[in-house]
């Protein structure tokens, strides 16, 4: 079972247009690139998109060059939400005063400008309960300044500020559950999507957009550089994470909690963690310790989800 | 000559006159952060809205950064947006103070100048706009509250002259001119809307003519971008003028870049910034009846600094004191005196000259400090010299 609500129910349904143009400068195998695609093959009327610095950022607006073929802004790093929430603001009062026409606001940010320096104005965003939907596109560090760590990178995974050393393996914290601190704002709308599931994806920040308030897409966006693997593997390795519910899929409307992916049959976490350089070192025996407790919170985190689905979150 | 209409008076505080202002320049989103002495302006301005006087959007934002940042999206959207702030408030949305004049959003924003922490002190002085100078803002400083109204409405003309489409501060001193009551002469909602229409922002977000904002630019590019904002913000003079005279049709009050007093043969000239100076013109007064050529500048635009009409001003003068109420901590003097050494320097004016640091946190200057002060003036002028380049006045020692 995939999103709830089908707007495309095969890839045939999918509109042609691309208003993410290609001949951007992100990586060859860049997930985030593949996730600001499909995101855009949603839209559903009058758009503008607010780009928090990142990766995204960066690689699309270069000057003289431009890779969004809508209004696409961006501010600073930490602000996306607060910046979209004046957008969309503006628009409903020029409306009202006949000054101005609605446009549907999307905010995007990268892990560090959501999970950390962002996460102050999106949580004013949501509790203002502004009509917009944020897209948090998760890489799991600081790749765009060169793989430091975040409060989304997962315990163990070695980064350039968390590095696999002799005496600390990788780093020690556990990854933010930032869709649990997004539902405590009990906004209508909360999703998690891969882009190894693009229909799923694409139908969800449609039914984001549809919805009257805040609402928020965690999508998953495996890094070649960061992750250390080859760059042909991105669709595999996305897909692996939901397979191994490292990073499951669900969707809460209203407080009902839907797992979109049932992964009855999960393979190992190991497939997932092998494919990749940054954990590399999980598999040295003094570090077995490690890859118990990434594997411990796997299954933990399932579990919740899956009582979750069943008395919903406001039980 | 337009027709002289009636005049209408009322006793408001500064913080109100700031929000009458922006009400009735129909401001469409309004985004802040509490912060003492500024809350005011947004609390009468949210009362506004709640009770349908103002048809506007006010946000309260959980920071001053995403105040300023929600403003920055909302004028990009196309709406006249307002903001206030102060002290740490104005610190804290730094950052983006910088983003919002080079990317062109025409903001105004009130700012009833406080002390910076530490130690924390809610009361006036300048260092949270010296801290904000240099960000490519327009920035008024009112003597009074008829000028922090005047000068509200008219930094909406002035930040959305499509000529300058550039944010505009209007600076109020905490306190001394945010929560004193004054008489002052208010416009009709009809002159104040005819003043100011709603012009549509050129570059607004439009899916139909879709821009990038706020790109990414390299060596090979930034260099260009950020020469024109220098372009730009060297129109604001020529721009306030402009607005200037025609708002004097509306109100019959006429605002220059500078407000000089007792100019026309003074040999001693003070100049300063905010509530200070209507305290110095009176004590000046005072002086020239007894015979002392003394005569005082207000800064009406502090940026861009109006280096020609200071030049001008200074060229005759014996005796140039300039009242500084911050400090720029291992500088050369406070910021508006090394403004003024600057321009006489490139002016060719050699002149004897001193700062006078005074009022940090909230220390009264008194009408009795303004007469020792002009007093040490006279003498110094006497012997020829000052004893000091830098003089923190009424420090305890």
């Amino acid at each position: 079972m995939e999103s709830a609500q089908k707007y495309f129910k095969t890839i045939r349904d999918v509109p042609i247009e691309d208003y993410f143009a290609p001949g951007h400068r992100l990586c060859a195998g860049c997930g985030a690139s593949l996730a600001m695609k499909l995101a855009m093959k949603a839209i559903r009327m009058p758009t503008v998109v607010v780009n928090a610095t990142g990766c995204v950022e960066v690689s699309t607006s270069l000057f003289p060059y431009v890779s969004w073929r809508l209004p696409w802004v961006h501010v600073a790093f930490e602000n996306t939400a607060a910046v979209a929430s004046g957008i969309i603001e503006a628009f409903r009062i020029l409306e009202k005063k006949e000054r101005g026409k609605m446009h549907d606001v999307i905010a995007i940010a990268g892990d560090g400008g959501t999970f950390d320096i962002g996460l102050q104005a999106l949580s004013g965003a949501l509790e203002r309960n502004h009509k917009m939907l944020y897209i948090c596109y998760d890489n799991e560090a600081y790749m765009n300044t060169g793989i430091q760590r975040s409060g989304a990178t997962p315990t163990g995974a070695a980064t350039t500020t968390s590095p696999a050393g002799k005496v600390i393996p990788g780093k020690q914290e556990r990854k933010k559950d930032l869709i649990g601190i997004v539902l405590a704002h009990r906004i209508p709308y909360a999703a998690t999507a891969s882009i190894s599931h693009p229909l799923d994806f694409i139908n969800k920040v449609r039914r984001a957009l549809e919805i009257d308030g805040p609402t928020f897409i965690h999508v998953l966006t495996p890094c070649t550089l960061g992750w250390r693997y080859p760059p042909s593997q991105t669709i595999k390795i996305a897909r692996l994470a939901v397979e191994t519910r490292y990073f499951p899929i669900i969707e809460v409307e209203n407080g009902k909690v839907r797992i979109n992916i049932k992964v009855t049959k999960p393979r190992p976490l190991e497939e997932f963690l092998e494919a990749q350089g940054r954990f590399r070192h999980l598999f040295e025996p003094e570090n077995k310790h490690i890859l118990e407790i990434l594997k411990q919170q796997v299954e933990e985190n399932w579990n919740r989800l899956l009582k979750l689905e069943e008395i919903g979150l406001y039980a | 000559m337009s027709e002289l209409k009636q005049v209408r008076k009322i006793a408001l505080t500064g913080d109100e006159a700031v929000a009458y202002a922006a009400k009735q320049a129909d401001v469409d989103v309004i985004a802040a952060y509490p912060i003492t002495p500024q809350t005011i302006i947004v609390e009468r301005l949210s009362k506004y809205v709640a009770d349908g006087e103002l048809n506007a959007a006010f946000i309260q934002a959980e920071s001053e950064h995403s105040a300023i940042s929600i403003c920055l999206g909302a004028a990009l959207a196309g709406a006249r947006t307002f903001t206030s702030t102060a002290s740490q408030g104005l610190a804290l949305m730094h950052e983006v103070l910088h983003i919002a004049s080079s990317m062109r959003a025409p903001i105004v924003m009130a700012i009833a100048n406080r002390a910076l922490n530490s130690p924390l002190n809610i009361h006036c002085d300048h260092s949270d706009i010296m801290n904000a100078r240099d960000t490519g803002w327009v920035h008024l400083f009112a003597n009074n509250v008829q000028q922090a109204y005047d000068l509200t409405i008219m930094a909406f003309k002035i930040a959305e002259d499509p000529e300058l489409l550039l944010p505009v501060s209007v600076n109020l001193d905490g306190f001394i001119l945010t929560h004193s009551v004054e008489p002052l002469e208010v416009l009709s909602d009809e002159d104040v809307q005819s003043y100011i229409p709603h012009i549509p922002y050129p570059y607004r977000i439009d899916f139909d003519r879709p821009l990038a904002y706020g790109v990414m630019a390299l060596p090979d590019t930034y260099m260009e971008f950020r020469r024109q904002l220098y372009e730009v913000i060297i129109k604001a003079p020529k721009v306030f003028r402009k607005a200037s005279e025609s708002f004097s049709k509306i109100s019959g009050r006429l605002y220059n870049l500078i407000a000089p007093y007792f100019l026309e043969d003074a040999e001693i000239i003070v100049l300063a910034l905010g509530s200070t100076v209507e305290t110095l013109r009176y004590v000046a007064r005072k002086f020239r009846g007894r015979n002392v050529k003394i005569g005082v500048v207000g800064l009406t635009m502090y940026r861009p600094f109006p280096e020609k009409e200071i030049a001008d001003t200074l060229a005759n003068a014996k005796c140039v004191a300039v009242m500084d109420r911050a400090y720029s901590y291992g500088g050369v003097g406070g910021p508006l005196y090394t403004d003024i050494l600057s321009t006489l320097y490139k002016n060719g004016i050699r002149t004897m000259i001193a700062d006078f640091i005074y009022g940090l946190g909230g220390r009264d200057f008194k009408l009795t400090d303004a007469e020792e002060l002009f007093s040490k003036l006279v003498k110094s002028v006497e012997v020829g010299r000052f004893d000091q380049d830098i003089y923190w006045w009424g420090v305890r020692e």
